[in-house]
């Protein structure tokens, strides 16, 4: 093939491309279920960010005279930096007496930061595992053991052994939901692998003498990309909500950092007298969780309609 | 068939395999010396020599696997660090309250799951189906220590119908036993149930699509023949597959259910041994739940042929 020519089908197929594309938006943008999931929460990352402006307090500030107060007791509170001021608890205060509103608006911080950053971070390794298992033969049935392995052992309970094996923070919170992720992520890239290598295109390439690498690349990855971004929705909802169970159980994300498992976990001894510390935060994780998993459902049925029939 | 069981068998053993050495591994790689903690807080170093002598710590890596694997296969999962006492028993001790609740949930679940699918294939489109669907969204996305809460201030606390927490042992009495695993296996079967009335749904409404299901309106079937004779006869193979995968979610669930209703199962023992870095009892419940899951799904394969005589091994 000339160059002139390459360029000739090149310009053709990525003309196609943008009108493709555009059509899968505007779909994606009158689905309700995507437009409502997108919504709530791009709505939850906003507060995140702006927790400090949302009328919060420092999340950690405990205050022992006021523990344990049903949400809308007001008092004057002095401030650390001495400041005085009528305060208004809207989600009451846990044992320690620190203000449960600002506790979980902060604690949005840590359960987006690891839904977003598991589900990154599991398809990035799995993208990774996948594409060369699915085209090195050899290799291939070593990993599929592997991951055959690591399928056998429930998801929850590995996470909650792998915590167990380094000191509790972020990041071993994080791995340990990771991995467990990582093994769906490559069997789903290595079936997408192997049905387009037979692909007519990707035999032309072959003939044509391009390496495996380079086919991969062009080839293969734009392959996985939709399917990908509908799983890696999923992955998020459940790391989201594998975090919360993690910290909730007291293995997790050390309890001083306001995260919503954590706040849940503090008000567990004194649920049946002050079950807001269990409500409140359990209602934003739900509502995040639902707006995750209703983005994904409506990514699923625009991007990957073969997918609906799976699930 | 009987071939096939076998072959079946066979294929578990390199994924039960390597789920040993995952777990094997998992255990060496963490710091500190097992012979130590083992000797506890006044162990002389010559007790310390002694225990990772008789543990075979001093073999190199690959035998120290061989031995441990030798040692599951007979039952032993070596000394608790936490409990101070052996593995097994302390498993078999906490067996029954999990067998307890998952079977309830298990057969609640189906209970609701499959009519619910059921029907809602069969009003497809209506506010029926809209309903299922969007409580097997919801079903999902609700954590199951939130929704145990909720359950127990309902019903428990505003509503004195059941106890708040705990666990009867069935010697105790059936009615006792059962009053206390309701709200627990209610809180645990709701995941289940939204994944399995999905897949219900979706692989009955397949089947509805098909010539036969037409056939058999027309030579005047009621609706209710046609659904369950034809339809969910040939929509079952995919929902008996979810069931079995969906057993890992179970799994999952009776960790935190436990926690949540306080019931001393394998689940609660799970967190007292991460809090307690109680590595061998770790090992062993990882064992033990990967064992069942594995076998479920292979006693699920097995199903395949009981319920579609089309498929022959």
């Amino acid at each position: 093939m000339t160059e002139g020519t390459e360029n000739l089908v090149d310009s053709a197929a990525s003309a196609d491309a943008a009108s493709r594309r555009a059509t899968v938006w505007e779909q994606l943008v009158r689905n309700p279920s995507v437009m409502f999931g997108a919504i709530v929460l791009g709505l939850m990352v906003l507060m995140a960010l702006c927790a400090p402006l949302l009328d919060t307090m420092d999340p950690s500030s405990i205050d022992p005279a006021w523990r344990n107060k049903n949400p809308g007791v007001e008092h004057l509170k002095t401030f650390s930096d001495g400041t005085e001021r009528e305060w208004t608890y809207r989600m009451g205060t846990d044992t320690l007496g620190r203000d449960t509103y600002s506790r979980v608006i902060y604690g949005a911080r840590v359960s987006l930061a690891v839904g977003i950053v598991v589900a990154v971070l599991s398809l990035a390794i799995g993208l990774v595992i996948g594409l060369v298992s699915g085209y090195i033969r050899w290799l291939d049935t070593i990993v599929m053991r592997v991951m055959d392995g690591l399928m056998a052992i429930p998801g929850i309970l590995l996470a909650i052994a792998l915590v167990s094996l380094a000191d509790a923070g972020l990041v071993t919170v994080i791995l340990a939901i990771t991995i467990p992720e990582i093994p769906r992520v490559v069997r789903l890239v290595r079936s997408i692998v192997l049905s387009i290598r037979e692909e007519p295109y990707v035999e032309a390439a072959i003939s044509v003498g391009t390496r495996v690498p380079l086919i991969l690349i062009r080839h293969v990855l734009p392959n996985t990309i939709a399917p990908l971004i509908v799983q890696g929705t999923y992955i998020c909802a459940s790391a989201i909500l594998v975090e919360a169970i993690l910290s909730f159980l007291g293995v997790g994300i050390p309890p001083e950092t306001p995260t919503w498992g954590n706040i849940m976990a503090e008000g567990r001894l004194l649920f049946r007298v002050y079950p807001h510390n269990i409500m409140f935060p359990g209602i934003f994780l739900a509502i995040t969780v639902l707006a995750v998993n209703m983005l994904g459902d409506g990514l699923r049925d625009t991007l990957d309609p073969r997918m609906r029939k799976r699930l | 068939m009987f071939g096939f069981i076998i072959q079946r068998l066979l294929a578990t053993i390199p994924v039960l395999g390597m789920v040993a050495v995952f777990v094997f591994l998992m255990l060496r790689l963490t710091p500190g010396d097992p012979a130590a903690v083992l000797a506890g807080d006044n162990g002389s170093p010559e007790q310390v020599a002694e225990i990772r002598e008789s543990l075979g710590l001093n073999e190199p890596l690959v035998v120290q696997l061989g031995i441990w694997i030798g040692n599951i296969l007979q039952g032993d999962f070596g000394q608790s660090y936490f409990f101070k006492k052996d593995v097994a028993e302390l498993i078999l001790l906490r067996v029954e309250p999990t067998l307890a609740l998952a079977t309830t949930t298990l057969i609640f679940t189906i209970m609701v799951a499959v009519p619910i699918g059921v029907i809602a294939a069969y009003k497809h489109g209506t506010w029926i189906d809209r309903a299922v669907m969007a409580f097997s969204v919801a079903g999902f996305s609700i954590p199951v220590f939130v929704l145990g809460y909720i359950l127990i201030y309902l019903f428990a606390m505003q509503i004195d119908l059941f106890p708040v927490q705990g666990y009867k042992s069935i010697t105790d009495g059936f009615w006792p036993f059962l009053h206390r695993l309701i709200l627990p296996s209610i809180t645990l079967s709701v995941i289940y149930i939204a994944l399995i009335a999905r897949i219900t749904r979706a692989s009955v409404l397949e089947v509805l699509g098909e010539d036969y299901i037409r056939t058999a309106y027309a030579k005047g079937l009621t609706p209710n023949a046609v659904l369950l004779k034809h339809a969910l006869r040939n929509a079952a193979v995919p929902i008996v597959t979810v069931i079995g995968i969906g057993i890992a979610l179970l799994i999952g669930g009776v960790v935190v259910t436990e926690s949540v209703y306080n019931i001393p199962g394998l689940g609660r023992l799970t967190v007292d041994a991460v809090l307690g870095r109680d590595y061998p009892t770790i090992q062993a419940i990882i064992m033990v739940f990967s064992f069942v899951y594995v076998m479920i799904n292979l006693l699920v394969d097995l199903t395949y042929s009981l319920l579609d005589p089309r498929i022959r091994y």
